[in-house]
Parts: structure tokens; C-alpha cells; sequence
């Protein structure tokens, strides 16, 4: 899992929780089903590079199924 | 029928074999006069060599098919000769427009460097490149052109040639030939004839393509619409092509009827929908398509070389079908060409396979990848689809992510044997397997730099001064000479004044391109030996077969 930071690595995490559930407020599933896919695609290519994106891709998509 | 063009009738003559009963044995015949298979006679001719084409028709492409030829199949047509009167007649663009629902999000320009000979794209019907195809081809004399010709079967002999079955209006006969270019197209008979069949993923899609004509002053660009209003939830595409005849592609979703949609009394509201009201215009020709990517496991089954469509198909958003059949026999027929020589060992025909194979794995996967952003196949992907599109109208790393065709650009053939591995590190340049980039030059002759490579292994020899170099003699290679200074005084030198073509390859005085006879880069050397020269020749002819690592130059 080379690279991508899985320790704690962001200060006040707690707040930016907070503003993240915040920015979905008042939205329908449609609308947050998009703030979220954008969200992804602005910070993928702010990461820019793609080792630490497909590590991150396959630690998400092994929380969900409890498999690798 | 069209009916801003005419399609010719060519003459179907008795073939020799029924007049005289005789089964001959050719060197090639090639199977399909598409665009393909029609290249394929022409740069056959060009190399010298003569060919027999059957084609079962004998008029060129009837329906609403190819339209946008890239740069690089320009520049092969270019060496047959018949690409001026291509971009003559077509309509050249370089800039497409995209729309999401009622607005422009974004638009790109294709080729932003001047200073090549073929524009990025041009649009023309297919019909008139087969039509031109023809004529050039018949003008280099060296084709027989069977029209009116089907093959119905291919059997390959014990002595490794094949024997096909061809019937004629006239009866039937068989030929015998040592290599047969199958360009029978996607249902290729001669594909079944030997058991064979795609494999692979297929992605599926209904399209109605439809080909109207009418005066109107949408300018020679490429428009794509995701979610028009007039259209609901799918994707448009609109291309102008000469004769006042656009195309737009609707895609239709895959539960929709083929037979109803593409009754007159649907079309012509959807497309009045799209033009408005006020707008008149004809239909041309319309047709409802299903696109599939697929391709064959190989390519070549021992004197049999699937070329074009019948070894690949892909959907057209990135017009990589026809474009990539082009790169087909650009790879293959000078090879062929050599081994029926006798000059090399017939293993350099399995080089084909080593090349295009990648070559229609990467329009495979470019085409799918096209296909899947425009038919979301889940509730995610819709939804990423959504967010880019959002996006693109203000951040240009959104723009990126849209996909409505990757347009065909050629292969860079990486991992090949006949390529010579870099052995230092280049700032730039066509690496090895590459197809050379063209520039203008001052010569004698033609002032492009791409006219006075192919057809032959070349040496391109940069120098700073014409007269101050002495160019390699090598057996079989002809050194051009690039100079900065001096007189285009031999027909292989020519003069950079302004530096382009250095600039192009990156090269500095000393450094020699070895160009292959279809303009892809076998090797290159900053300061170059003539030994070093020597032995590229050797692989890129496939003379040697030393283990050299097989990695991909440059990485
Ligand atoms: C709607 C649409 C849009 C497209 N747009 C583009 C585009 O913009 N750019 C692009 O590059 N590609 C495009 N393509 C793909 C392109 O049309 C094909 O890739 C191209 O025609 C392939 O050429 P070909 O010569 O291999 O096969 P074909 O064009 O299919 O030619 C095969 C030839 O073989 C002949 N033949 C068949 N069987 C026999 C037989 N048994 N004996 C003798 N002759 C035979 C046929 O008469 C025909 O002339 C498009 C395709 C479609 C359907």
C-alpha cells in the first residue's frame, strides 16, 4: 500500500467532518449523489498520481465487501 | 440512394481462368475493395509489385459509412498519391464543440502545430475515397481488378499457398496465390471460410446514423451534445462532409427498434427537432447501427492476413474502423512485399501480428472507453459522467475526463522486434516504433519531409551544413540528408532553414533516424555509427533475431 497516507494526516479532522456532512445539507440523494462524484474527480486529480489512487481504490472497495 | 453523388459502374470483365480453364498462381491477392483493401493495391503498386483485388460489387461503398480520415491514413494515401484530391474535395476541421443539455461546455483544436502537410482530420464520404482509391489505383497500372469477383472460399494448400474459390457473374474459378490480404470486411467469408471468428468483449449500442443534405451554415466543426434538448438523455454527434451533406449520429439506447426508428416519419421530426422547423433539408441515406469492439485473436493464419474490419471492428466515436485498417497495410504490405522478394525470412510477416495486434487493442480499448462514458452502464458511472460535464465549462481538468471519442491517432508500435532500443536518453523526438513526423523542407522536389521518406529503409542524416557531411553508403538504405545550411543540390538533401525538422526530431549534427518503408522510426541515434546504422537495418528488416530485451523504447 505504498504511498497512500493512511495514518491520521488531516489537523482538525473533526471540523472538516463536520463540513463535509454539512455541505450535503438540504440536498436530495440525486444532488449529494453528485457533490460526491465531483468531489472525487476535483481531489483524484489534485492526488494526480494514479499509485495512490488505485490503492485507494482497492482499500474502499475492500472495507465495503470485508474481501480483498 | 445519395443523391449528391453518382456511384460509378466499374466493368466486370471475364477473368482470364474461364477463358481458359487454367488455375494460376499469383504472388497476392487481395479479397475486398473497401477502402482497405484499395490502399492496400495502391501501396502494393507503389512498392512495384502487381496484385490481384476481387471485390464482389463493382461499385464503390453504397451506404452511410466512414467519414473522418486522420492525419496519419492521410499521409498513406499520400504515398499511393491520391490524398490531395481527398483534402481538395473534403472538408478539413480541426476543432470540435462540445454541448451538455443547452449550453457549450467546451471546445479543443486537434492539431495546433503548423507546419505539416495533412490537416488533423478531414471529412469525406467514404465512397468518394474508395472512388479516388480506384482511379489511382487503376492509373498505376500494376492491379487487376476484378470486380464483380466473390470469394467463397479459401483453403490453404499443402505447400502453405491458398487456393480461393471465386464466383463470377461469368461461372466459377480458382486462383492460387502465396499471400492473400483478407479486407473482406466485418462478415468476412473468408474469415469463415477458415473456422475463424472475433473474440473478445463486445460493447453494444444502437445508433441511427443519418445523412441529410441542406443549406445550412453550421461551420466545419465537430459538434457532440450529451442530453440535448432534443434529444433526451443521449448523445448527438453532428460532422459536416462535402456536397452541403451532414451526418448526425443519434444514439438510440439499446431497448430501441431498429425497423421503427429509422422509418422516415421518425427521423425527419427528431432531425426537425434538432434543426428547427424552419430548416429544409433531404435525407440522404439513413441507417440504424449496432457497434460492437472486437477483434480477432491473431491476424495472420499462415498466407492469410486479415486487414481492416474483417481482423477488427470498434464503434466510430474516434473513427478508429477505417482510420486503423489504413495503419493495417501500412504495416503489412511492404513486408509482404520484401519476403515474396526473397530478400528476407518469411518470419518478418509475424511481425505483423507483433504490431497490430497492440495497435487494435489500443483502438479497442479507446473506443470502449468512449462507449462506456456515453452509455452509462451503472447508476455511478451516470453519475461521474454528470460531475464532469458540471465541471467542464469551468475547470479545465474536467474537460479531460469528458469522453466523446478519442480521435484515431497511429499506434507507436513499442515492443517489436524490429525496433533498435534507444541508447541514450532522447529530450524529445519520434522514438522508436513511432511513425516520423513530417515538416516542411526546402528541395528539390516535394517540400514536405514525409514525401521523401517511405517506400525504402532511409536513413535520415542530420547535419548543420549540406556540404559537410558525408553520408553513409549503406547496402539497402538511402541516406536523406537534413542540413541546416547550405544547397538542396542532390534530390536527398534537403534544407531546414528554420530549424523545424532538428526541432521535430530533436536532433543535433550527427544524429541519423533510420525510417522504416512505412515511415514508422526503426531507430535513431544521437551521434550515429555506421555500424550501429547496420545493425538496426538488420532487425528492422527482421535479418537478426538477437535477444535483445524486449522493452519498450524510450520507457
Ligand atoms: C456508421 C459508420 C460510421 C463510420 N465512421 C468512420 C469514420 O468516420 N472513420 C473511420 O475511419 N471509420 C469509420 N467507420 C468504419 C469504416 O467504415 C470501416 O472500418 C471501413 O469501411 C473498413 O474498411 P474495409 O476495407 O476493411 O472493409 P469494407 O469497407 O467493409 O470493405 C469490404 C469490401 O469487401 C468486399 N467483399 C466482401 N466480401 C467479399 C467476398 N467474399 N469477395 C470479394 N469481395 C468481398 C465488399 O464488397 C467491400 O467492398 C464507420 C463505420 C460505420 C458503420
Amino acid at each position: 500500500m505504498a504511498d497512500l497516507i493512511t495514518e491520521p494526516n488531516l489537523a482538525d479532522v473533526d471540523g472538516f467532518y463536520e463540513r463535509l456532512i454539512a455541505a450535503h445539507a438540504g440536498l436530495d440523494d440525486d444532488a449529494s449523489r453528485q457533490l460526491n462524484a465531483k468531489l472525487i474527480l476535483l481531489l483524484a486529480n489534485h492526488i494526480g498520481d494514479n499509485a495512490i489512487l488505485d490503492t485507494a481504490l482497492k482499500l474502499a472497495r475492500r472495507a465495503r465487501d470485508g474481501s480483498d | 440512394m445519395v443523391s449528391s453523388y453518382t456511384h460509378p459502374r466499374y466493368a466486370a470483365a471475364v477473368p482470364p481462368e474461364l477463358s481458359d480453364g487454367s488455375v494460376r498462381r499469383v504472388p497476392v491477392v487481395i479479397v475486398g475493395g473497401g477502402p482497405v483493401g484499395l490502399a492496400a493495391a495502391g501501396e502494393f503498386a507503389r512498392l512495384g509489385r502487381e496484385t490481384v483485388l476481387l471485390d464482389e460489387d463493382d461499385t464503390v461503398s453504397t451506404g452511410s459509412r466512414a467519414i473522418c480520415w486522420a492525419k496519419r491514413s492521410l499521409e498513406v494515401f499520400d504515398r499511393i498519391g491520391v490524398a490531395d484530391r481527398m483534402v481538395d474535395k473534403g472538408v478539413v476541421w480541426k476543432l470540435g464543440r462540445l454541448f451538455h443539455r443547452d449550453r457549450e461546455v467546451y471546445n479543443f483544436d486537434l492539431l495546433p502545430e503548423d507546419g505539416h502537410k495533412m490537416p488533423a482530420f478531414i471529412n469525406l464520404q467514404q465512397y468518394y475515397v474508395e472512388d479516388y482509391l480506384v482511379d489511382a489505383v487503376t492509373a498505376l497500372g500494376k492491379t487487376d481488378m476484378r470486380w464483380k469477383n466473390r470469394a467463397i472460399n479459401l483453403e490453404v494448400l499443402r505447400d502453405g499457398a491458398a487456393r480461393l474459390t471465386v464466383v463470377t457473374p461469368h461461372g466459377q474459378y480458382a486462383i492460387e496465390a502465396e499471400v492473400v490480404l483478407a479486407a473482406d470486411g466485418v462478415r468476412s467469408p473468408i474469415r469463415t471460410s477458415l473456422g475463424l471468428d472475433f473474440e473478445g468483449k463486445v460493447f453494444e449500442d444502437r445508433f441511427l446514423i443519418a445523412d441529410v443534405r441542406m443549406k445550412a451554415d453550421f461551420p466545419s466543426e465537430r459538434w457532440f451534445w450529451f442530453e440535448p434538448p432534443f434529444h433526451s438523455g443521449q448523445s448527438v454527434l453532428l460532422h459536416k462532409q462535402p456536397d452541403d451533406v451532414y451526418r448526425i449520429d443519434f444514439q438510440l439506447g439499446w431497448d430501441a427498434d431498429p425497423e421503427h426508428e429509422k422509418k422516415p416519419e421518425v427521423v425527419i421530426p427528431r432531425l426537425k427537432q434538432m434543426l428547427g422547423e424552419g430548416v429544409a433539408f433531404d435525407l440522404e441515406w439513413v441507417s440504424v447501427y449496432t457497434f460492437t469492439c472486437r477483434r480477432m485473436a491473431r491476424f495472420r493464419h499462415g498466407p492469410v492476413f486479415f486487414v481492416g474490419d474483417s481482423a477488427h471492428v470498434v464503434s466510430p466515436f474516434g473513427a478508429r474502423g477505417g482510420n486503423g485498417g489504413i495503419q493495417d497495410i501500412d504495416d503489412l504490405c511492404w513486408k509482404v512485399d520484401r519476403v515474396l522478394k526473397g530478400e528476407t525470412p518469411a518470419a518478418l510477416l509475424d511481425t505483423y501480428d507483433d504490431e497490430r495486434i497492440p495497435a487494435a487493442d489500443e483502438n479497442i480499448l479507446n473506443s470502449t472507453r468512449s462507449t462506456d462514458f456515453m452509455t452509462p452502464k451503472s447508476q455511478a458511472s451516470a453519475d461521474f459522467r454528470e460531475a464532469a460535464l458540471e465541471m467542464a465549462a469551468d475547470l479545465p481538468f474536467a474537460r479531460r475526463i469528458v469522453n466523446s471519442g478519442r480521435l484515431s491517432m497511429p499506434h507507436t508500435y513499442r515492443v517489436t522486434p524490429l525496433n533498435t532500443s534507444d541508447d541514450e536518453v532522447w529530450a524529445g523526438g519520434p522514438a522508436p516504433g513511432a511513425p516520423a513526423l513530417d515538416a516542411p523542407v526546402l528541395a528539390k522536389s516535394a517540400p514536405w519531409l514525409l514525401n521523401h521518406l517511405g517506400h525504402r529503409l532511409v536513413a535520415l542524416h542530420f547535419t548543420e551544413h549540406a556540404s559537410a557531411v558525408e553520408p553513409f553508403a549503406i547496402d539497402g538504405v538511402e541516406t536523406v540528408v537534413v542540413a541546416r545550411q547550405g544547397q538542396a543540390s542532390r534530390a536527398t538533401t534537403l534544407i531546414d532553414p528554420d530549424g523545424t525538422v532538428f526541432r521535430r526530431y530533436a536532433a543535433h549534427d550527427g544524429t541519423v533516424y533510420l525510417i522504416r518503408p512505412d515511415q514508422h522510426v526503426a531507430a535513431r541515434f544521437g551521434t550515429a555509427s555506421m555500424a550501429a546504422v547496420e545493425r538496426a537495418r538488420d532487425r528492422a528488416l527482421g535479418l537478426v533475431h538477437d535477444q535483445q530485451p524486449r522493452r519498450a523504447a524510450g520507457a
